[in-house]
């Protein structure tokens, strides 16, 4: 578990949430809620969004409205505490930085429990929750950049620009001439050629019913690579009335057909209505 | 070729067809030295647009200037007089400044009808870690993942990864520190998707003092 948020399920404690996950963009968030999970027989969790031991330490002084200069170290440390055993009984895993802040915390407080030395340096009797605060301060600035950023993302995406122009190289569709057609067929062709077949029983397949098939195929899978189509061909004459349905459907700009690279693969999937 | 030519030798043949060549070189030289290939405003305007229209990225005028070798000072004008026209008209295209360059496109008040044409919707893209982290180097880069650490107090490397795959972020070489870490700086592709002119753009991070101190 490192940058996931603290949302996690109990039977999957090791799971990371992942970078792609739902982005939610809202400061640390909720109260702990558990939420039985009925598809999946689990109990859900919810921790709120913790990225991090800074996260869950921001949360806590805002739910509490603490003065963020003036932090009552021992409560925010009982607090903090409380929510480490809370994320351990659930066995969620937790990531090292949530200690270290822990540990932090503790020695904070231990050192706020102390008479100051009245023999100490003038710099030494700065207050010991500076540093945290600063950190504080500075991890929720870019806190709030963040969500900046999002908000130009999010406009940004309602701005488009035209759409790619169609060259050679990004359109393969104009690359599949005839020939390459036939090529694939001949291959087909030459396949059948080395099978002995007998014949017993010649079924007709009309050119009314490749047409169906055609088009199931392709609709079931969305796209088809043609040699699948060619090979369910059960005899030579299937073979030539599926080449002339794929001709067909072409010519009535049913279907379009693709190629990534010469002599590779043909896949014919339903025309875009231009 | 004349029958004339005939007679020469090889040589004496490729010797002519350089001179030619020198000649023509020579002539486009004095022309680029001007400066002023005669094209008329109006006309500097009209390939301005078309140039920038077809640019897969954000041009700029020292690219348009070199194709057609013309002042950039007269290009730095079409744009601008083309801008104030796309302002003026108010339709449905913008012309903007973006990542040091200039850019068509539709203006985000029809995105809503511009999404339904196009059957998309609009996606969130990254995660709120990587969102931060991203956040952290364009405030602070050049950046290392420690000094990402510091301030995220969280470790990122699963942000990392995904922003260097979005190309959101490059790799700046390394710092001279213990460890050499890699230091890590935002791309021409974060000022496209941020819609930023360049990183003075965006908003000081002092800015957000206020906001977080409360």
């Amino acid at each position: 578990m490192d940058d996931s948020p603290v949302t996690e399920t109990v039977t999957t404690t090791t799971g990371s949430a992942g970078e792609n996950s739902t982005p939610t963009i809202s400061v640390a968030g909720a109260a702990p809620t558990i939420a039985p999970d009925r598809e999946h027989d689990q109990l859900k969790i919810t921790l709120g969004e913790f990225e991090g031991p800074l996260d869950l330490l921001l949360y806590l002084i805002r739910q509490e409205q603490i003065n963020i200069y003036d932090i009552p170290i021992a409560r925010i440390t009982d607090e903090y505490l409380r929510y480490l055993n809370l994320m351990q009984e659930l066995d969620l895993a937790l990531a090292g930085d949530f200690l270290v802040m822990a540990a932090q915390l503790i020695e904070l407080k231990s050192r706020m429990l102390l008479p100051r030395d009245p023999l100490a340096a003038e710099e030494e009797l700065e207050d010991p929750r500076t540093e945290l605060v600063n950190r504080l301060l500075e991890h929720e600035k870019f806190k709030a950049a963040a969500q900046m950023l999002w908000s130009r993302a999010t406009v940004e995406q309602a701005v488009f620009t035209r759409a790619e122009i169609e060259t050679d190289k990004n359109n393969p569709e104009v690359a599949v001439g005839l020939f390459d057609l036939l090529t694939v067929f001949q291959k087909i062709l030459a396949r059948h050629k080395e099978e002995v077949m007998m014949e017993i029983e010649r079924e007709e397949v009309s050119m009314a019913e490749m047409i169906e098939r055609l088009r199931n195929m392709i609709r079931s899978a969305g796209e088809l690579n043609l040699v699948t189509f060619f090979e369910r061909a059960q005899s030579r004459r299937e073979l030539v009335v599926a080449f002339l349905t794929v001709l067909e459907l072409v010519r009535m700009a049913e279907i379009s057909l693709t190629q990534k690279e010469t002599f590779g693969e043909i896949v014919a999937r339903a025309a875009s209505p231009a | 070729m004349s029958e004339g030519a005939k007679e020469l030798s090889m040589s004496e043949q490729a010797k002519a067809a350089v001179e030619m060549e020198v000649e023509v070189v020579e002539a486009e030289e004095v022309e680029a030295l001007d400066g002023t290939r005669e094209i008329s405003a109006t006309e500097l305007q009209s390939i301005t647009e078309a140039l920038i229209f077809v640019a897969d990225e954000p041009l700029d005028a020292k690219t348009i200037s070199k194709v057609l070798r013309v002042e950039q000072s007269a290009v730095d004008d079409a744009i601008q007089s083309l801008a104030e026209e796309y302002d003026r008209r108010g339709g449905g295209l913008q012309l903007r400044e973006i990542a040091g360059g200039w850019q068509i496109s539709t203006r985000p008040e029809n995105h809503e009808h511009v999404r339904a044409y196009l059957k998309s919707r609009p996606s969130a893209k990254l995660s709120l870690a990587s969102l931060e982290t991203l956040a952290v180097i364009a405030y602070k880069q050049p950046v290392t993942v420690p000094e990402i650490l510091e301030i995220r107090g969280v470790q990122s490397p699963s942000a990392i990864k995904t922003l260097l795959d979005k190309k959101l972020i490059v790799a700046k070489g390394r710092k001279e520190t213990v460890g050499r870490p890699m230091m890590y700086g935002t791309s021409k592709e974060f000022l496209i998707q941020f819609g930023l002119k360049d990183l003075s753009e965006l908003p000081s991070i002092e800015d957000f003092q206020d906001l977080a101190a409360e």
